[in-house]
């Protein structure tokens, strides 16, 4: 294999994995947000309780968000060195701003916000939990906005010649607002909310169902629900933004998500499909039209198809198609879901209704599903450019590195993370089962007199704790 | 002054800052599995829990500072060192979830491979850095285009080697009063044995390594001689080692502590004139990289330079009150590690 596909497979993999935590911690941040300027109006303890657990749950995603950041941080320098030393002088200063903005402000304070609860008073920690939201969100403005960048390039020139060619920054603004950076990122913040929301939903469920901590759960539920209905409602005229934005900025892409190839046609809108690139046909469900209509409200108007271009400028369409159209199915299921639950709420019902509750427990990996499959549309479609319409991604490697060198390190990678995941999952599971009144973090002196002790045991010591915690 | 030396500068501050800060984090953490049972590795870590992530972030921010006004620095290094980066990332990656994970479960098992994996790692972040360091001050083979084609074994000599000993020892005794300040009782009287180790190991891996320096590699000292000024930097650096002990003595941890962070300030800064303007010299000086055939736009520069005014107050502003928040001695609570 040549360093382009493992290059490509190994960042595409450290990004996919490291956007499994941002998401839940920007949403849970927001939740948190919520949760105790509750406390703080209402003064009853419950919402204190509520605020404390889901700041445990925030600080797992936030440890694995941070660990697998750091590689996301220098992988431009080690895997991609040529596309470095070309964008460096546009790309570098979000990133840059990324760290002295948001970076600092997210780790400064949650340092309150999970171990000051006794340190500061509640007016500090309550700032404090704000400035954690803010941080979180800041660091996805600077982050989409330098990737935003690279799919819409706006505000800079090029100097040099051939291998020595390199953007230049014309003007600073107009790379922060590039034609795509402000509707992708408020794509990206209300999909980060809906995945928060669905976490503080999933496990409220599941409490739920098993007739745990009923009323901790039904108004964690509460909160959690209202924050979703509100960012799925949005993210649909945001998700259309995007759309129109993808059909005016690079109409290559928006061809390949729709699998649509005749040069100037009007187009369908596909529900679900397979493409056919022998004979250039989806075979699928489609509205007639509808993708005309949704662009320029008008059914007739023709749309660039894949045949209006160059064959080595185009993307893949099957795997831009296919992942397009499930993070549609995702959020069409999110909708189904959360109707169903708002009904059910509205009739009083839900919190009993065990199918109900089951679905609600399950769907938490609908957000996560939506958020993947929209970014691998995304990065998939700009292909075969690094820097749209700039720079070839085959063009952009690091030239010292050897294919077995980045071999090694995906192998070592895809080792690492299926550990972390497995270890996330499995605290993740602890800390649920515990509950949101256990003390966390027990000291194990009492091990040092070297009885080894069942695990059964550790359960019975929770409980107790449990029982004398506020 | 020009936007390419205030870049340099700036860079430098901010690693500076995470050598600084960082190095007592990492120096607790070399020093954990000295400390014996549950309760006293927890005081340990958590005499640092509310503050690493911040000191990482240094780092981070050093990164990114590199890639926005030094482009080139950032491509050529990171990918010529790429298995040693892909190293530092592991233990990177290591050394967080062992903070984080470490007192989530209780089991001695689980707690024991996590103390074991924290201190690894602490170690090799410090040794890495310190080596990279090493390769900087005696050049790299970069060629015409700034790359770099050679097997990272080659990187380890015993000149770099002895580079990151003494990264090590100084970030062990660093770390050693930092704990000396956060610590009370019992556990005290152990760091302060630790202490009287480190600071041994460390002055003698201090005083090897500058005679060893100034054998093998005087051009590093050129700039002293010229300029009388930053002779200077190296007289405040030697009382500055030498007043560690004193205060150790004297029994005024934070005097101490406030010493050694100007013993790493002045070690950083006698690092940076030495390079100056090289950022990465080769060992054919012509391919050298440096503050200005490695640097962005004048443009660019400047709004990094606007960032860092506008930034550099705020950071400042919270961090020093976060500390000041968690000063005095580690109490261990509900939500502690
Ligand atoms: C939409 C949001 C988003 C996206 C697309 C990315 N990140 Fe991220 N990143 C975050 C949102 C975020 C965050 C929410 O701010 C994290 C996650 C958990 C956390 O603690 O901070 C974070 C952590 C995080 C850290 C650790 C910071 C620390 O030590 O506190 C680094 C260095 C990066 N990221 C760098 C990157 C890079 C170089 C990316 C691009 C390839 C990237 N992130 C994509
Ligand atoms: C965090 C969510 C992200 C995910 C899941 C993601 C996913 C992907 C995928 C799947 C690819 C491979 C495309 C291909 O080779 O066919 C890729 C490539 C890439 N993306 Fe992203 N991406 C994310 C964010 C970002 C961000 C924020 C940036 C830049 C700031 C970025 C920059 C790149 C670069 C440099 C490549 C490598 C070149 C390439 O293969 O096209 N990505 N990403
Ligand atoms: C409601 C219907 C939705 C529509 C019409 C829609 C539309 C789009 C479009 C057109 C893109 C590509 C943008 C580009 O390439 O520049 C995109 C990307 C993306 N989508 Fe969606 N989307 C919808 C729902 C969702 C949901 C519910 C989530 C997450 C919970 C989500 C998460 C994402 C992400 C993370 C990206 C990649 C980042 C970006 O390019 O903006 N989407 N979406």
């Amino acid at each position: 294999m040549d360093v382009e596909i493992l290059a490509r497979v190994q960042f595409a993999f450290t990004a996919a994995f490291h956007y499994i935590y941002p998401p839940m911690s920007i949403g849970l941040g927001i939740v948190l947000v919520i949760m105790e300027a509750m406390y703080l109006r209402t003064k009853q303890l419950i919402y204190k309780q509520i605020t404390k657990f889901w700041v445990k749950i925030f600080a797992l995603t936030f440890a694995i968000g941070v660990a697998t950041g750091i590689v996301m941080e220098f992988e431009f320098g080690t895997n991609w060195a040529t596309y470095s030393r070309y964008v460096g002088d546009v790309f570098g200063s979000p990133l840059a701003a990324e760290g002295i903005f948001a970076f600092f402000l997210e780790s400064g304070f949650l340092a309150i916000l999970v171990f000051g609860w006794n340190r500061v008073g509640p007016k500090t920690h309550f700032i404090s939990t704000i400035m954690v939201a803010l941080g979180a969100t800041l660091s996805s403005v600077w982050i989409v906005v330098a990737n935003s960048w690279m799919q819409t390039p706006a505000g800079f020139h090029i100097v040099g010649e051939g291998m020595n060619a390199r953007a230049e920054i014309t003007d600073f603004w107009a790379v922060v607002f590039n034609p795509s950076s402000m509707q992708r990122l408020g794509h990206v913040i209300l999909g980060a909310w809906l995945t928060g929301a669905f976490v503080v939903i999933s496990i409220s469920a599941y409490y739920l169902r098993k007739k745990l901590y009923e009323e901790f759960a039904i108004r964690s539920m509460k909160i959690g629900l209202i924050v979703a209905f509100v960012a799925m409602t949005l993210q649909f005229v945001s998700g259309h933004a995007s759309g129109s934005g993808v059909a005016k900025n690079q109409p290559e892409k928006l061809a390949a998500m729709e699998g649509h190839f005749e040069a100037n046609a009007p187009a369908d809108l596909y529900l679900f499909g397979w493409v056919d690139t022998e004979s250039q046909k989806v075979k699928g469900i489609a509205i007639p039209n509808m993708l005309s209509f949704l662009i320029h409200g008008d059914t007739n108007t023709p749309v660039k198809g894949l045949n209006a271009f160059p064959k080595e400028d185009r993307p893949p369409v099957q795997t831009t198609f296919q992942f397009y159209h499930l993070m549609l199915f995702a959020a069409f299921l999110m909708t189904v879901i959360l109707g169903a639950a708002g009904w059910f709420w509205y009739r009083g019902k839900l919190w009993t209704n065990k199918t109900m509750l089951s679905i609600l427990t399950l769907s938490v990996v609908l957000p996560h599903i939506a958020n993947q499959s929209g970014w691998f549309a995304a990065e998939i479609g700009r292909q075969p450019w690094i820097v749209y319409k700039m720079l070839r991604t085959s063009d952009g490697l690091s030239k010292s590195v050897t294919a077995n060198q980045v071999l090694s390190s995906l192998i070592m990678f895809t080792l690492v993370y299926l550990l972390l995941f497995a270890l996330f999952l499995f605290l993740l599971n602890e800390k649920v089962k515990a509950g949101p009144f256990a003390k966390t973090n027990l000291s194990e002196e009492y091990r040092d007199t070297g009885n080894q002790v069942a695990p059964w045991v550790n359960r019975i010591t929770r409980e107790r704790v449990e029982q004398d915690t506020e | 002054m020009d936007l390419n030396i205030f870049a340099f500068i700036l860079v430098g501050v901010l690693l500076t800052g995470y050598a600084i800060l960082d190095g007592f984090d990492l120096g607790v953490g070399s020093l954990h599995l000295f400390a014996k049972g549950d309760r006293e590795r927890r005081i340990l870590l958590n005499s640092i829990g509310p503050v690493w992530d911040g000191n990482e972030v240094w780092l981070v921010t050093g990164g990114g500072a590199l890639f926005a006004a030094f482009p080139h620095v950032y491509a050529s290094v990171f990918s010529a060192f790429y298995d040693a980066f892909m190293l530092l990332l592991l233990v990177l990656i290591f050394r967080a979830i062992s903070i984080e994970f470490r007192s989530k479960y209780p089991s001695p098992t689980w707690r024991k491979s996590w103390d074991i994996a924290f201190s690894i790692s602490s170690y090799l972040i410090a040794l890495l850095a310190g080596i990279a360091l090493g390769n900087i001050v005696v050049g790299v083979p970069l060629d015409k285009n700034h790359e770099l084609h050679t097997n990272v074994l080659n990187l380890i000599t015993p000149y770099t080697l002895l580079v990151g000993i003494t990264t090590v020892a100084l970030f062990m005794m660093h770390g050693a009063i930092y704990l000396l300040m956060k610590t009370e009782g019992e556990i005290q009287s152990k760091v302060r044995i630790w202490v009287q180790n480190a600071m041994i190991f460390f002055i003698m891996c201090y005083v090897s390594l500058s005679m060893i320096t100034l054998l093998y590699v005087p051009h590093m000292a050129d700039k002293l001689r010229e300029q009388p000024l930053f002779f200077v930097v190296a007289l405040i650096n030697m009382f500055a080692v030498a007043n560690i002990p004193r205060e150790i003595t004297k029994n005024r941890p934070t005097y101490a502590f406030v010493s050694s962070s100007v013993n790493i300030l002045c070690l950083m800064s006698l690092f940076a004139i030495g390079l100056f303007p090289n950022i990465v010299p080769a060992v054919d000086p012509s391919n050298s990289l440096n503050i200005y055939n490695s640097a962005s736009s004048a443009k660019t520069l400047r709004t990094i330079l606007i960032f860092a005014l506008l930034g550099t107050p705020v950071v400042l502003a919270y961090t020093i009150s976060i500390y000041w928040i968690y000063r005095g001695k580690v109490k261990l609570d509900e939500m502690s590690y």
